[in-house]
């Protein structure tokens, strides 16, 4: 209990994704959803570190920049979509989208 | 060599093709001529094979290979020897001439082009089916000509009954077929080729059992075709197509092939006697039951029609004791004087305004003297008079049947005779002799054009004269078919025998001229006999077929439909169309077109699949365990 | 023992931070809890070792998203409390743990059942920054290189999607807009 293990980390790990899937499937306004995603990366990226450091492979850690890397894009053109989308439509609720609907 | 082969086969096709092209274009005088021409260069280079086969060569060519998979080898293979030679030539002339007449009789048609395309089509298939040496190919021209012959019996498709005598033609054929097929398979399994010479090759090695079956099945097929007994009833009804397609098809050449198919495969029927037996037998029944019918049949091209069938009897009695060659030599013989008789009725039928009846006719001598010469005499050597075409193979026949002691079948085949002669010259005293009945009814009868009539003189000249090749004939196919000649020891019972014959004919002759050349009207107490019953309505036969096969076929057939096809098969298609429609009504609610539900959709997607990955993780990693198991479970 | 506390520590806060982002109503709430959560993630590496990454993760994470998600906060107005409906928690919160134990079940069954093969491991005698960027400047230049130009495409596409102009749709409009639209913009020009 005391030593903490890969275990620990993964399970962890676990629980923020559930967390940030939650998010995912609860949020309507859009902004609440990107912040789900980020919490999803983030529970990952802690697996990674996890992994890299119980098996001193820094693989692991390389993976978790990329996905910074990645995170940060996505925030930058979802951001800018989500601008253009406010402009013309003055709401970002994902319920008021419904384009799609056949 | 090979080139008048190609050409003989080939232009008819060319033909078919041209005038196909014309089909639904009004009539062109075009496409009769250029057929015709085609067809006549289709003679030439038959007569120039003709040639070179009576110097004693063959022509045997390998167009392409068609089929070669394993064991199977099939190619497009032609061959001209001195049988198939002998069916070119027949089938050449015949049908150039008949070309000729078309384009006369069916001058005012409105089907003109198209008539021809059919009509060369048919030579094409003919020509394939006689010249081609194996099985398959041989099945092919059988199939095409039943093709052609149910197009050109339904010719005039707005006419119900051409349509129905149409269909029943092809279904009849249809069923022969299957026999047919089932004994060209029989021949692939145990020859192992469909080749003529290598599988006749191989045959006398097989034994009786297997021979017996093949020569069976192939001689079903042979029936079919040929018209005998049972399937005979659809040549009579084939008679509702255009003239020239009955003087053709239905009675020169198609219907012949069956005889063509045993004469061809004579070196099965050689060794099974018994079949041959059999074969001369059914024939003997033929002609006598067909020569029965048309005594007093009321239709004018059903009465040559039944003439056709009987003396498709005798071909294949002459088939069926073995003497091939003399079959062969009936066939060619028959096709010329059949075809004139055909086609002099045409004339009549057109004179007569499609009238068929002839009681209604009489004393047309005066206004059609051609075609009155032309088919006495067509009459006069079907009834087999010295020295005309009939006489000669006919009584060679006749020898045939002496000669090899079946003394049963060859009275048979005397009394046919002269029932031949009787229904022959009923029908010349009927139509050209007496009264001019037809003014009563209001006709105008007048000669056919001379075109017409000088094509069709050719057949007359042939009709003589054929009786004089007989030696040469002979010569030439006994170099492959057996060389059986038939002689009577003495010399003095040969001499009463045909002089016998000859006077029995003559009489039945003046004996019908006697009772109908002064017809007055219809007897109506001799229409009241039982036997006159039974012959006006063909022995009951199609009313049987149509009593006892017909009607509890169609009634099994809605049996079928209603309770096999609607509630089995319907119901269980719908039932899965059913289930496919209702799963999509009750899904279609998932897409409702809101992301956030789509979303949690996703997520279920996501856990499935993984859940799946993991099943799967699990059996590959417990594959041993789980394996074993189940083989616990199974013992 | 103090690698124990820690994390667990870590752990509660994290989580706690994490479920208020996903819950609350109130959207700055919700931004202030995630930056903090990241933080606290930041935590777990420094424990793990991963100085270099840790240091990341404050910077890009807390220094550049947050101040993003901020920006676009102000932008969008969604100060006030939001309206959300939503559905049956119970299958949510049940599906997103489903999900996650699956995922995890599958990640870490190779590594349970097999000898892992370290690829990149650590170099004796140096900082955690400096082996970081040896692997990263040897190994995985590529796809460094590839994540550089990927940043630079994100960056132009942000600006050009937040920028004037892109108010219009033209899939959107009617054909007499359009053709309105094109007439303003050739007076324009001219």
């Amino acid at each position: 209990m005391m030593e903490i293990g890969l275990t620990h980390y993964l399970i962890l790990s676990t629980v923020l994704f559930s967390i940030g899937l939650l998010g995912v499937m609860r949020r309507k306004n859009l902004l609440m959803l990107f912040f789900a995603t980020e919490i999803l990366l983030n529970a990952v990226n802690v697996g990674f570190a996890a992994i890299s450091h119980y098996y001193n492979d820094l693989t692991g850690q390389m993976f978790a920049f990329f996905i910074i890397a990645i995170a940060a894009s996505e925030v930058a053109v979802g951001l800018g979509l989500l601008i253009v989308w406010y402009k013309r439509h003055g709401n970002i609720n994902l319920d008021e989208m419904s384009s799609m609907r056949g | 060599m090979e080139l008048y082969l190609y050409i003989a086969l080939f232009s008819p096709l060319v033909g078919a093709l041209f005038a196909g092209v014309f089909g639904a274009s009004p009539k062109t005088l075009l496409t009769g001529v250029v057929n015709s021409s085609l067809l006549f260069a289709s003679f030439v280079s038959s007569a120039v094979l003709l040639g070179y086969v009576l110097d004693g060569h063959t022509v045997h060519v390998e167009m392409m290979e068609w089929m070669a998979t394993g064991n199977l080898y099939i190619p497009f293979g032609f061959v001209v020897d001195q049988v198939s030679v002998t069916m070119m030539m027949v089938v050449t002339t015949v049908s150039t001439i008949v070309h000729i007449y078309s384009i006369g009789y069916m001058d005012h048609d409105k089907g003109f082009n198209r008539f021809f395309s059919y009509l060369s089509a048919f030579v094409f298939s003919m020509m394939v089916l006689v010249m081609s040496d194996n099985f398959a190919g041989l099945f092919i021209g059988w199939e095409g000509v039943g093709l052609c012959s149910w197009l050109l019996i339904g010719f005039w498709y707005h006419k119900e009954i051409a349509t129905w005598a149409a269909n029943e033609a092809f279904i009849m054929n249809r069923i022969a077929d299957l026999g047919m097929l089932i004994g060209i398979f029989l021949v692939y399994w145990n020859t192992g080729t469909l080749q003529y010479d290598e599988a006749f090759k191989v045959m006398p090695t097989l034994d009786t059992n297997t021979l017996i079956y093949i020569g069976i099945f192939l001689f079903v097929g042979a029936m079919g075709k040929s018209a005998q007994f049972p399937l005979h009833t659809w040549l009579a009804d084939a008679m509702e197509g255009p003239t020239p397609v009955s003087a053709l098809i239905h009675a020169a050449t198609m219907v012949t092939a069956g005889v063509y198919l045993v004469v061809r495969a004579n070196p099965l029927y050689d060794t099974i006697p018994e079949m041959g037996l059999f074969i001369a037998s059914l024939g003997a029944f033929v002609a006598m039951f067909a020569a029965s019918m048309a005594l007093v049949n009321r239709d004018m091209k059903r009465i040559i029609a039944y003439s056709t069938l009987s003396q498709l009897g005798y071909m294949f009695v002459a088939a069926g004791l073995g003497a091939y060659w003399v079959a062969l030599f009936h066939l060619m013989a028959h096709a010329f004087f059949k075809a004139l008789l055909f086609l002099g009725a045409g004339n009549v039928m057109h004179a007569m305004s499609d009238e068929l009846d002839p009681f209604k006719m009489g004393g047309l001598r005066k206004q059609m003297k051609g075609t009155f010469i032309l088919m006495t005499l067509a009459s006069v050597a079907l009834a087999g008079i010295f020295p005309l075409a009939g006489f000669f193979s006919k009584d060679a026949i006749l020898e045939v049947g002496f000669v090899t002691n079946h003394y049963v079948i060859y009275s048979v085949l005397l009394i046919t005779a002269g029932l031949t002669a009787f229904y022959s010259f009923r029908l010349i005293a009927l139509i050209f002799h007496g009264e001019e009945r037809y003014k009563l009814f209001g006709f105008h009868p007048h000669e056919a054009y001379k075109f017409m009539l000088i094509a069709m003189s050719p057949l007359a000249v042939l009709a003589v004269i054929a009786g004089s090749f007989k030696t040469t004939y002979f010569d030439m196919v006994t170099q492959i078919l057996p060389k059986t000649e038939y002689h009577i020891h003495s010399e003095i019972v040969e001499w009463v025998m045909i002089l016998g014959t000859q006077i029995f004919v003559m009489l039945a002759i003046f004996y019908a001229y006697k009772k109908y050349v002064n017809f007055k009207g219809e007897d109506k107490e001799f229409e009241k006999r039982l036997c006159y019953k039974i012959l006006i309505n063909q022995y009951y036969i199609p009313y049987m077929y149509e009593e006892f096969i017909s009607k509890p076929y169609r009634e099994l057939s809605t049996i079928f439909w209603k309770k096999v096809d609607l509630k089995v098969v319907d119901a269980t298609v719908d039932c899965i169309a059913n289930g496919i429609y209702k799963a999509g009504e009750n899904t279609r609610e998932m897409q409702d077109g809101n992301l956030s539900s789509m979303l949690r959709w996703m997520v279920v997607g996501t856990v499935l699949l993984l859940s799946l990955a993991v099943a799967f993780g699990m059996a590959v990693r417990y594959a041993d365990e789980i394996s074993a198991v189940l083989s616990g479970l199974g013992a | 023992m103090f690698e124990a506390i820690a994390f667990y520590l870590f752990a509660i806060l994290t989580a706690v931070m994490f479920y208020i982002t996903v819950t609350t109503k109130q959207a700055l709430f919700a931004l202030t809890a995630l930056a903090a959560g990241m933080i606290f993630i930041s935590a777990f590496f420094f424990i793990l070792g991963a100085d270099f990454l840790g240091v990341v993760q404050i910077i890009v994470y807390t220094g550049a998203v947050m101040a993003l998600y901020a920006f676009g906060m102000m932008f969008f107005d969604t100060t006030r409390e939001l309206k959300e409906k939503n559905g049956s928690s119970l299958i949510t919160a049940g599906l997103s743990i489903l999900s996650a134990v699956f995922v995890v079940l599958i990640f870490v069954a190779p590594i349970v059942s097999t000898k892992v093969q370290v690829t990149a491991a650590a170099i004796e005698g140096a900082t955690n920054s400096q082996s970081v960027g040896m692997v990263l400047f040897t190994k995985y230049l590529v796809p460094f290189e590839l994540a550089a130009v990927m940043l630079l495409v994100a960056m132009i596409a942000g600006i050009v999607l937040a920028g004037k102009k892109m108010d219009r749709s033209l899939t959107l409009m009617g054909e007499e807009e359009i053709m309105l639209a094109e007439e303003a913009r050739r007076k324009v020009l001219l």
